[in-house]
């Protein structure tokens, strides 16, 4: 092996040296994205992740008739009537069985209802604990009772509600929104912040003259920029697959993602601030996050916890921003008519980013 | 502000450097010395001897618990911001983004100074060019560590820091970033390294610093330590100062115990 094999023994002029270049802010930007981009293990999580809860959790509690109520007539002299009349109920199935084979079927839940007509009464068995079962009793006895010759005093008349806005879909995807929110900006930069400082990365870069507070937020626009594509998508497969619409303004949901995706982000840099490892890192991102998936209104409203229990769920971040995010999309509110909720955001992603910046450690 | 240019590039006096702990360790304990403007420095010795301690301090990395450190006339307490734009950094173990590429990498480290040279620019100067545009993952080590060269060079720096450059590469690896050294040192740059391998330091440094146990036990350029000892290569120096055989892991040995040459770690 001689020197002159070598690629850099040679006589070099010295390079030009030239001022100016492109903000670092800008590059910082651009290379989580690409190194973003080149991670589909990363693309899944961010895209894929949520497109699945929404699909899944879309089907689950699709709006669906009530199933048929299932009716078991005990083999008898009026069972042949008795059948005649509940065919012409709506919503339920009745079948003539002896009787050992009814109470079997009540029994293991087949049957929610079983007839029995003797000579001059009609006996009802069924689960009283059970909605199915109370809803088969009223309805048989009320087929039963039109057969027999009764006559309805009042003019009635049913609208049945499926008005977009009002069913579960509709509650869940701004929740779903948010969850990926806090979820992207508590990991995409907590992990990341903390995976960088183990590999020295944090390190190299405190001695170059890059400001540090431009290095958190490169970290914090960065995450926002994945999200937005991510959210479009959701609301675009919501819009598609299950007519879920935005009654307030396209404008004010996309200001409150940003703000939600900066204001997660900021958490996640106080989070991963001083933390050495990366189960130190995920222990706490865990452990912030469990009472938000619970307690802030995503799945479930948050009525449903006892009172006392109210000011700390809606002091936790992820609550303010469910709440603005559904007051907007559902209700139409406008952004000034979620000040109170924007300002609790805000107040979260700003005091934790100052909380980062000043104790942040590089090494 | 800019500090004087009739200044030495570094100037230590003194400098100490304790861990806390129980009990307290302290990595440097009183060392002194000066480095000349557009020199190559070299700082030698074993492992555990201060050499990273002391250039992270340099580097303004490390704050020392007491003592002076003046680089470039300045002082990091006072002007880290000036100095950060001038001086250059290669560190010991800094995984680059595995996801980037080589071009990627020289030009997001280029953006965070003011002035600079050229990213492409940078890898003509450590021969990573045809690297272009591979990724970081896919680079031997001694490729990475010349890539850690061209993000310290990429700023254009007075003053270049090395730790450790050639540890762990391989015969070949190690004589390109002798290589890339010497152009560095071509180029104007003052150059400060630590290692622990005796014939690097005779090789590339204009004056050596030999460093054990925190502190300086001898100090200048090989021909004078050698004729100051009346030896014939350095590692007799080490021998005659610390009593002590410096390997080519970086660990000591007694003497006379050249058969486990290599294997000796701290006891």
């Amino acid at each position: 092996m001689t020197p002159a094999a070598s690629p850099i023994a040679r006589p070099l002029p010295p390079p030009v040296v030239t001022a100016g270049g492109h903000a670092p802010f800008v590059e910082l930007v651009r290379s989580r994205l690409i190194e973003f981009c080149r991670e589909p293990e990363a693309l899944f999580w961010v895209y894929g992740f949520p497109l699945v809860m929404i699909l899944s959790l879309g089907i689950a509690f699709r709006q669906q008739p009530l199933a048929s109520l299932s009716v078991d007539i005990v083999a008898g002299p009026h069972a042949e009537a008795d059948f005649a009349a509940l065919a012409t109920a709506a919503g339920l199935t009745a079948t003539i069985r002896p009787q050992a084979d009814a109470l079997e079927r009540l029994r293991t839940g087949r049957a929610d209802l079983v007839v029995e007509h003797t000579a001059d009464t009609i006996e009802f068995r069924a689960d009283p604990t059970r909605p199915e079962a109370a809803l088969a009793r009223d309805r048989a006895h009320d087929a039963l009772e039109r057969a027999a010759g009764r006559r309805d005093l009042l003019a009635v008349r049913d609208t049945p509600l499926a008005a977009p806005g009002g069913r579960y879909i509709d509650f869940l995807v701004p929740g779903l929104m948010a969850l990926s929110l806090m979820g992207g900006g508590l990991w995409g930069v907590g992990f990341a912040v903390v995976e960088m400082r183990i590999r020295k990365l944090l390190k190299r870069f405190f001695a170059t003259p890059l400001a540090h507070w431009q290095f958190l937020a490169g970290m914090m626009a960065g995450r926002m920029l994945f999200v937005i594509p991510e959210m479009v998508l959701l609301v675009v497969c919501a819009r598609l697959l299950f007519g879920v619409r935005v009654f307030g303004s396209p404008a004010a949901v996309v200001f409150l993602l940003v703000l939600g995706a900066t204001a997660f982000a900021g958490i996640g840099l106080a989070i991963a601030a001083r933390a050495k490892t990366l189960e130190a890192v995920s222990g706490a991102l865990n452990l912030l996050m469990l009472p938000m998936w619970l307690g802030s209104g995503v799945f479930f409203s948050r009525e449903r916890y006892p009172d006392w229990l109210q000011p700390v769920l809606a002091a936790l971040p992820l609550t303010p921003l469910v709440d603005a995010l559904r007051g907007v999309m559902l209700e139409g509110r406008t952004l000034a008519g979620c000040a109170a909720e924007i300002a609790a955001v805000a107040a979260w992603g700003i005091v934790c980013f100052a909380i980062a910046l000043r104790i942040f450690r590089w090494q | 502000m800019t500090g004087a240019p009739d200044t030495p590039a570094i100037r230590v006096r003194d400098l100490v450097k304790r861990y806390p702990g129980r009990p307290p360790a302290e990595a440097v304990r009183g060392l002194s010395l000066d480095v000349r403007r557009g020199e190559c420095f070299g700082l030698l010795g074993p492992n555990g001897a201060g050499k990273t301690t002391t250039i992270e301090i340099l580097e303004g990395l490390l704050a020392p618990t007491s003592g002076q450190v003046e680089v470039l006339g300045l002082t990091w307490a006072a002007d880290a911001a000036v100095l950060r734009e001038r001086v250059g950094v290669s560190l010991q173990e800094t995984r680059l983004s595995d996801k980037l590429t080589v071009l990627e990498t020289v030009r997001l480290f280029r953006s965070f100074y003011r002035r600079g040279i050229a990213p492409e620019a940078a890898l003509d100067l450590v021969g990573l060019v045809p690297k272009a545009a591979a990724r970081v993952a896919n680079l031997s080590g001694g490729e990475r560590q010349r890539l850690a060269v061209a993000t310290a060079l990429v700023g254009w720096p007075e003053l270049l820091f090395l730790d450790e450059p050639t540890t762990g590469l391989d015969p070949q690896s190690r004589r390109q970033i002798w290589d890339l050294v010497e152009t560095c040192r071509g180029c104007g740059h003052t150059v400060v390294l630590t290692t622990h391998f005796m014939d690097e330091a005779e090789r590339l440094c204009d004056r050596i610093a030999i460093v054990d146990a925190g502190r300086v036990i001898a100090l200048g350029t090989p021909p004078e330590l050698l004729a100051e000892f009346g030896v014939p290569h350095l590692d007799d120096v080490f021998v005659k100062l610390a009593g002590r055989r410096l390997t080519e892991s970086g660990w000591t040995e007694p003497l006379g115990n050249s058969l486990r040459s290599g294997a000796g770690g701290p006891a």
